[in-house]
Order: structure tokens, then C-alpha cells, then sequence
């Protein structure tokens, strides 16, 4: 085909992976025995048009595995098989095994070839092993000798009504054969219908069909393969007699021998090892995922769209309004003016709030592989575990949904790693044999919590603080308090698991995932409960772009504070000002003391004033370190958008990011956490710092 | 009628020479040349906001339509005297390509003044030695003679993609 599938193939890709979601879900939830027909239908659905895209893409490596699903979900939809317990796990090993198809596809990268062959025998034994019904397999890769013809087919092509309607074309599927040989066709006009009666979409001829050459049945049926459900196919070779007749939409066949690799001992290792596999399937999937480019696409509620739609409206009316006003303008009008810029602000603000709000997705899109992640770990540690998952609604950022789905995946395999025991561990401690973790998500203020809770055996206070002796972080005789134990887990290469499982256990888990989360303008928490539970709390901004802001003033120069950091401002009150080592500045605000940190040295700019007198100090909160930050002057607060200097310039230490005022000029946003680490730094202005390099 | 048929055949000449177009700007009283198809636009002196901790020949940041752009004083890069801005001082943004790949930036020169355009024969940029001029001879792509004044043409990429630029870990520890 001459027409670029390029693009169409990134539908594709998208489409396959949702379709391939909707199987895992649906098998997730599958009991054995009957199976329920809407269910069934939907995997089947599904799995059917991966087949068909792929063969159009010419992935055939794709087709073919996910011919067999199909062939094998057709048969339990016909009600010819049931659903057992080993059907539904080679199921998910298959879903498992296209994904990585289409990822490896996508990403130019290598497949395990011998775990797909692995699952794909095992589908091709169950396939065979069926001694009632079989359906056989027109591919080539299980294919009988008996079907390759050396010197021609017989093909009698009788097209459904409805089959034009697909976009399919006749002629050119013709124009196919007639490459693959030598191709005659005599038409059968019988159901042509008188001319008046004539409907041109309907399909009313069907054709005989002889076709020369040394050609492979699989050839054949590839050309067909888009409309076998809509046409009545009948493949015969030419020269042989009528045992191999097929058509493609009858189930019952003669058996023909279908060579299976590995046939006998795959049974048993589909069922033993399926589990492994998906383990180290998944940590593949999780390392591929890290590599793999963002997604660049998006849906959206059409609803999200028409809101948009209608505030842009009111937008173009209210300038319209205001350009007329501004035509004849004089100072009489003034009153109008203030109405109509008015308006506008209240246009601009909700238009902002409803664009802000396509780019929000329900956070159960991050929330929904873990009901399948669960099911694996639980299977594979050997612990009984149940997922309960609330506020799965709350929207979010899908920028920040992609960049938290890790760190979450880390959370909730530590709570089931480390947290939930063994049942025999817990019907001795007197619970319930079925561990639960819970993951919440709401809104709070400006930003979205999202709470990772067990019921497990809580974390270990004791065990925390002497490896953090060990390795040095805390002094021998330290007392701390617990929340301050607790986030030593936070730190690089910390870990007191016992054993390093593939799981978790090496200690470079934690610290990444604070890291990423705090990389988003968020932070992480978590409380626990030794015996009764842990609970990981992760709060992220709502949105990347844009943030309240204070703005300050020192000396010539404006910066923004965002507001989420501020704590309170006050004045300063001299005699709560204590020196320590006559180089560090404190102030007692009741029960707190807070490093002074003076902007202008931080800075290296010129204040209005250097005395503390009068000063202004904004007490403010990053990273879990207070400070208070003199100012000159507190301007107003506005809402910024967040512009990157790390575009054209590069990350500046202090600086979060610039913003455009709305007087042109460029404020520069206070990161709280950098500047309290600079100001720690060596005593020195940091411009010292910088001359003396 | 010949004068006519002599501009048409030197301007169909310049569009199909191999030539290379370069801009060139003086800075201290010598000329510098810029490869112009690295130019994005020329704009006058308007006030900017410093960035704290940084070298003292970056001065700043300027909004760019929407863009932050750092400006670059190249007297106090090359280490010369600094000079009052004035209602004369230039600045060229130019885009800045990254020799390792990656997206390309835009940046922007203070200059003294813009001085010309001129295309260059291929060939006519001869290596530069070093002569001990204040630009460091890595920054320097070569020196052409055009129409009898010397130009230094300067790499741009090399220039303004020099190590203070890009992440400086050991300031800001």
C-alpha cells in the first residue's frame, strides 16, 4: 500500500494496549468454570481486532500469536470450552506476551523469543489437547504440510451483504491474488438484483475463483483475513481431492495434525512457572516503561470540550465589547472600561480553569495496573492479599500520573513485600489470614494525597534505627523521634530487609521514589503502627504550570514565593533573635527556632536595608526544613505561570523556574528548599563562592 | 539597461553561490562574524533580570515573547572593559545549536554595535593561529579579509555552550 500506515499505526498501538487492559481486567476477575458471555465477548472483541490490525501493519509475528486467543476465546464463546483456572493464566501470560510484542515493535527492541514460544505452545497444547472441537489454524506456523499446494487453489468467495460496508474493496483483494499467481475469476451474478432495486453498497455477486501458482494457503487466507467474517470462504487446492476442505467460518473440522513444540512438558511449566515469568515479565515491563517515550496523546471528555468551546465564545464577545468601547473611548467611559476588563478577567480565569482541566485524567488510569500486580506478587510470595482502592475519580495532571505510576508500583510492592506477613504470621497475630492494602487518592487544598496503607506488621522502629546507626546516618546515642526514623528510610541505599528478593530489598527503591516525587513539587510521608499497619502518604501539586505566588521585594529586584511554601510572615521582634556561634542567625517563633535566612546574601544582591530591625521574615517550609527569609517588602500575590530556565539557560540552585509579570518583565520563582541549602553552606555568600572559583 | 542586467546576474549570482552570509558586529574595536542563518533577531537594550550565582558576564534574563532568554555581555566574557549600556547597545539572539545533540537554545549577545552583512566565499575563512587576541582561540572558526577588514568569525556553539553555561554542578553544590 502506498499510503503512509505510519500514523495509523500509532493508533493502532494505543488502541491495542487499552484493548489489552480491557482482557487483563476482565480475565482478572474470570472465576473458573462458567464464564460470563459479556465478558467473554469483550476479550474476544479485543483480542480479534489486535489480530486483524497487526496482519494490516504487518506485524505477523503479533497476528498469529493473537490468532490463537482468538481461535481459543472463539471456541469458550461458542460455548465449546470452559474456562479453567490454567485457561485463564495462560491468558494473562499471552496478554503479557503481546504487550511486549507491541512494545518491542515500538521500540525497536529485541523479544524474549523463548517465553513466547513457551506460551504460545501452551495455547497451541490446549488448542490440540481438546479432543471434541478443534479449530484449525489456517497460519502457516502451525501449519500441516498438507496445505502447502504446489499447484494451485480453487477459491469460491461469496461476500455477505454487508460486507462492502467495511471499507473492504473486491478488486483489490483480487489485485492480490492475481500477484500471488496465476488468477482467474468467473463471476456468479445470480442474487444481482434488477438495476431499480439496485443498492450500490451492498454486495450481491460472488465469484469462482482459480488461482495458479506454488502458493502457501496462509498467502491465500491473509488476503481474506479482514472479511472472514463477513463472506463465505472456501479454500480448496486444485489437485488434490476434498479432505482438506476449510472454510474459515465452520467450527467442525476433521483433526489434522498440528506439530506442537515442547508439547508434553509445556502443560506442566504453563502452569508452574506462568507466575515467574510474569514477575519477570512485569520488572521488564517496569524497566521498558521508564525507557519508553511519553505518551503523546490524550482523551477527553467531549463535555471538557464544549465548556471550552462556550468560555471561548463568551471570551470573543467580551472583546469584541471592549474593542468597541476602546473605538470611541473617552474618559466618561471609564466606568464601562472597568466592567468590561472585569469580564475579562473573569473569561480569562475560567478559561484558564477549563483548559487546566482537559489535561486532568482520573487517577485510576495509574490505579489500574495494581490489581493485576497484587494478584502476581500475592501468587508469588505465597501471601493472601486484598486490594481495595478508593477515590479512584480524583483527577490529576496526566504528566504528573505518568511520572508517579513507578514510584507507586515501588510503595505498594514494599507494603506487600515488607509490610503484609505471611498468613500463617497473621492468624498468629491474631488478624484476619487476608493481608489488605488500600490506596486512596483526594483533594487537599492545592494539591492531590495519595495514601498507600497496609494492614501488615507496620514498620520496625528498632530495627530502622540501628541499621541507620550502623551505617552512620544517626549518632549511637541519638534519640529520635519516630517520625524522624521512619524517613531514614528515605535515605540512599538504606534497606533492613533481611533477604534481597527480586522484589525489593536492595535499597535503591526508596530514596529514587522520593526523589521522583519531590522532582514533581511534592513530598512523601509515612506513619505506621508496629503490628497494625503502615500508611505511605504521597502529596503532589495539582498541576505543573502554574502556582500561587507572594511576591517580595529586595532591594531592586522582585521574586516569587510560592504560597504553598509559606508558613506565615511576620515582623521581626529583636529580642527573639538569638546568634549561634556568632555566624548563624536563629528566630524563636513560639516553640520553633528558625535558621534567618537573609535573601540578599543568598542572592548577592543589594537590600534596602541589612538590620533585622523592622525586618520582614517569611517563615517558610521545603523539603521539611523551616526558615524564615528576610525581605524588603510583601507586593501582592497572583496566580504565575511557571516558565523554565532550564530551556535556554540551565537549572539555577534557588531558583525554581521565572515567570512573566504582568508588566513584561521577568520575576524570578524562590525554590524554598535550594535556598535554605545554600544558605547552610560554608557561612559564605554563595557570590564568594563563585569569584573565588 | 546594463546596469539593470548587471544587478540581476550579481543577485541571481548570490543565490546560487555557495557562499556563506555572516553578520558581523564590532566589540572593542574589532569585527566579529556570526553565521547568520544562526540569527534570530536583532533588538534593542531593554532592562533584565539578574539570576543570582552566576557568572558576572551573564546578566541576566529578558522575556523573549514568552521565552526566558539569558543575555551574555561578550566584553565581560572576553574579559574586556565593560561599557555603559546606551540607546545604541544591540543585542543579537541567535540560536545556539548543541554540539552533542539535543535541542537547540536561543541566547542572546550585548554587543557594541551591528556592523554588516557579507557573504563569504567558501574558502576565504583561513585557520586562525593564535594570536593572542582575547577570544579564546576554540571559539574562533577563523578569520576571513573581507572587503579589507579582518574579521574573526566566532563558533557560536562552542562559545556559548562553554561549560559555565551548561550545568555547573561544583557552584551550586
Amino acid at each position: 500500500m502506498s499510503i503512509d500506515m505510519e500514523q495509523f499505526k500509532v493508533t493502532f498501538v494505543e488502541e491495542s494496549l487499552e484493548g489489552l487492559d480491557i482482557m487483563e481486567s476482565v480475565l482478572l476477575d474470570m472465576h473458573p468454570g462458567a464464564a460470563d458471555a459479556e465478558a467473554i465477548d469483550n476479550i474476544f472483541r479485543a483480542a480479534h481486532s489486535i489480530k486483524g490490525g497487526a496482519a494490516t501493519f504487518g506485524l505477523g509475528d503479533i497476528a498469529n500469536f493473537t490468532h490463537v486467543v482468538e481461535t481459543l476465546l472463539d471456541e469458550v464463546r461458542n460455548g465449546d470450552r470452559d474456562i479453567t483456572q490454567e485457561a485463564i493464566v495462560l491468558f494473562l501470560s499471552s496478554v503479557d506476551c503481546i504487550r511486549e510484542m507491541l512494545s518491542a515493535d515500538q521500540n525497536d527492541e529485541a523479544i524474549d523469543q523463548e517465553r513466547i514460544g513457551e506460551v504460545k505452545a501452551g495455547l497451541d497444547s490446549m488448542l490440540g489437547s481438546d479432543q471434541d472441537n478443534e479449530t484449525v489454524l489456517p497460519e502457516s506456523n502451525a501449519a500441516t504440510s498438507t496445505d502447502t499446494q504446489e499447484n494451485g487453489w480453487e477459491i469460491i468467495f461469496k461476500p455477505f451483504p454487508g460486507m462492502l460496508r467495511t471499507g473492504n474493496d473486491v478488486v483489490r483483494m483480487f489485485r492480490e491474488l492475481a500477484d500471488l499467481g496465476d488468477f482467474t475469476a468467473v463471476v456468479d451474478a445470480e442474487s444481482l438484483p434488477p438495476l431499480v432495486d439496485l443498492d450500490p453498497e451492498e454486495a450481491c455477486l460472488s465469484w469462482h475463483i482459480t488461482l495458479n501458482g506454488e502458493i502457501d494457503k496462509a498467502q491465500i487466507s491473509e488476503i481474506f483475513e479482514w472479511v472472514e467474517d463477513d463472506c463465505e470462504l472456501v479454500i480448496t487446492p486444485l489437485s488434490a481431492s476434498n479432505t482438506n476442505v476449510v472454510n474459515n467460518n465452520a467450527i467442525d473440522n476433521p483433526v489434522t495434525d498440528n506439530p506442537v513444540e515442547e508439547a508434553t512438558s509445556v502443560d506442566l511449566q504453563a502452569a508452574s512457572t506462568p507466575s515467574e515469568r510474569r514477575a519477570e515479565g512485569e520488572r521488564r515491563q517496569t524497566a521498558r516503561k521508564t525507557s519508553s517515550p511519553e505518551s503523546s496523546s490524550i482523551r477527553v471528555g467531549i463535555d471538557k470540550i464544549d465548556d471550552l468551546i462556550n468560555m471561548v465564545g463568551e471570551l470573543v464577545i467580551t472583546q469584541s465589547m471592549l474593542s468597541q468601547l476602546g473605538e470611541d473611548f473617552d474618559m466618561g467611559r471609564v466606568e464601562r472600561l472597568n466592567d468590561g476588563l472585569a469580564e475579562l478577567e473573569r473569561n480569562t480565569r475560567e478559561l484558564q480553569e477549563s483548559v487546566m482541566r482537559i489535561r486532568m485524567l482520573p487517577i485510576s488510569f495509574a490505579f489500574n495496573r495494581f490489581p493485576r500486580m497484587v494478584h502476581d506478587l500475592s501468587a508469588k510470595l505465597d501471601k493472601k492479599i486484598e486490594l481495595t482502592m478508593s477515590g479512584e475519580q480524583t483527577e490529576l495532571d496526566k504528566t504528573v500520573m505518568e511520572k508517579i505510576g513507578d514510584p507507586l508500583v515501588h510503595l505498594v510492592r514494599n507494603s506487600i513485600d515488607h509490610g503484609i506477613e505471611t498468613p500463617e504470621a497473621r492468624k498468629a497475630a491474631g488478624k484476619s489470614e487476608t493481608g489488605v492494602v488500600n490506596l486512596n487518592a483526594y483533594h487537599q487544598g492545592g494539591n492531590i494525597i495519595i495514601e498507600i496503607s497496609d494492614d501488615g506488621a507496620g514498620l520496625n522502629y528498632e530495627k530502622i534505627l540501628a541499621k541507620a546507626i550502623e551505617r552512620g546516618l544517626v549518632g549511637a546515642n541519638e534519640e529520635l523521634p519516630e517520625e524522624k526514623v521512619y524517613e531514614l528510610l528515605f535515605e540512599p541505599g538504606f534497606s533492613t530487609a533481611d533477604v534481597v528478593s527480586d522484589v525489593s530489598g536492595r535499597g535503591v527503591g526508596m530514596d529514587v521514589v522520593k526523589r521522583n516525587i519531590m522532582a514533581l513539587g511534592g513530598g512523601v510521608d509515612v506513619k505506621s503502627v508496629p503490628g497494625e499497619g503502615s500508611t505511605f502518604t504521597i502529596r503532589l501539586p495539582l498541576t505543573l504550570a502554574i502556582l500561587d505566588g507572594q511576591l517580595v521585594r529586595v532591594g531592586n529586584n522582585t521574586y516569587i514565593i510560592p504560597l504553598v511554601s509559606i508558613v506565615e510572615s511576620l515582623l521581626v521582634d529583636q529580642k527573639n533573635v538569638n546568634e549561634i556561634a556568632g555566624k548563624a542567625e536563629v528566630y524563636q517563633l513560639r516553640a520553633d527556632y528558625l535558621p534567618i535566612i537573609r535573601l540578599y546574601e543568598v542572592f548577592g544582591i543589594e537590600p534596602d536595608q541589612r538590620s533585622l530591625d523592622d525586618g520582614l521574615l517569611v517563615v517558610v517550609e521545603g523539603d521539611g526544613k523551616k526558615g524564615g527569609l528576610l525581605v524588603d517588602e510583601l507586593l501582592g500575590q497572583q496566580q504565575v505561570v511557571i516558565k523554565s530556565l532550564e530551556t535556554n539557560f540551565r537549572r539555577v540552585e534557588g531558583l525554581s523556574g521565572a515567570t512573566i509579570l504582568g508588566d513584561g518583565t521577568v520575576a524570578l520563582i524562590v525554590d524554598v528548599a535550594g535556598v535554605v541549602r545554600l544558605s547552610r553552606e560554608d557561612g559564605r555568600c554563595p557570590s564568594e563562592q563563585v569569584a573565588a572559583a | 539597461m546594463d546596469a539593470a542586467q548587471n544587478m540581476a546576474h550579481e543577485i541571481q549570482h548570490n543565490l546560487e553561490s555557495d557562499d556563506d552570509q555572516f553578520l558581523t558586529f564590532i566589540l572593542a574595536g574589532e569585527e566579529y562574524g556570526v553565521d547568520i542563518l544562526r540569527v534570530q533577531e536583532i533588538k534593542g537594550w531593554d532592562s533584565v533580570t539578574p539570576i543570582p550565582n552566576t557568572p558576572e558576564y551573564i546578566r541576566g534574563v529578558i522575556n523573549l515573547r514568552g521565552t526566558i532568554v539569558p543575555i551574555i555581555d561578550l566584553r565581560r566574557r572576553f574579559q574586556l572593559e565593560a561599557m555603559e549600556y546606551g540607546p545604541m547597545t544591540v543585542v543579537i539572539v541567535l540560536r545556539v545549536d548543541n554540539p552533542d545533540g539535543g535541542k537547540s537554545r536561543v541566547m542572546g549577545l550585548v554587543v557594541d554595535a551591528v556592523s554588516d552583512v557579507y557573504n563569504v566565499p567558501e574558502g576565504a575563512i583561513k585557520a586562525a593561529p593564535d594570536f593572542g587576541s582575547v577570544v579564546d582561540v576554540n571559539f574562533v572558526k577563523g578569520l576571513a579579509t573581507l572587503e579589507d577588514v579582518m574579521v574573526i568569525i566566532l563558533d557560536i556553539d562552542r562559545l556559548l555552550n562553554a561549560d559555565e553555561l551548561s550545568a555547573v554542578e561544583s557552584i551550586s553544590q
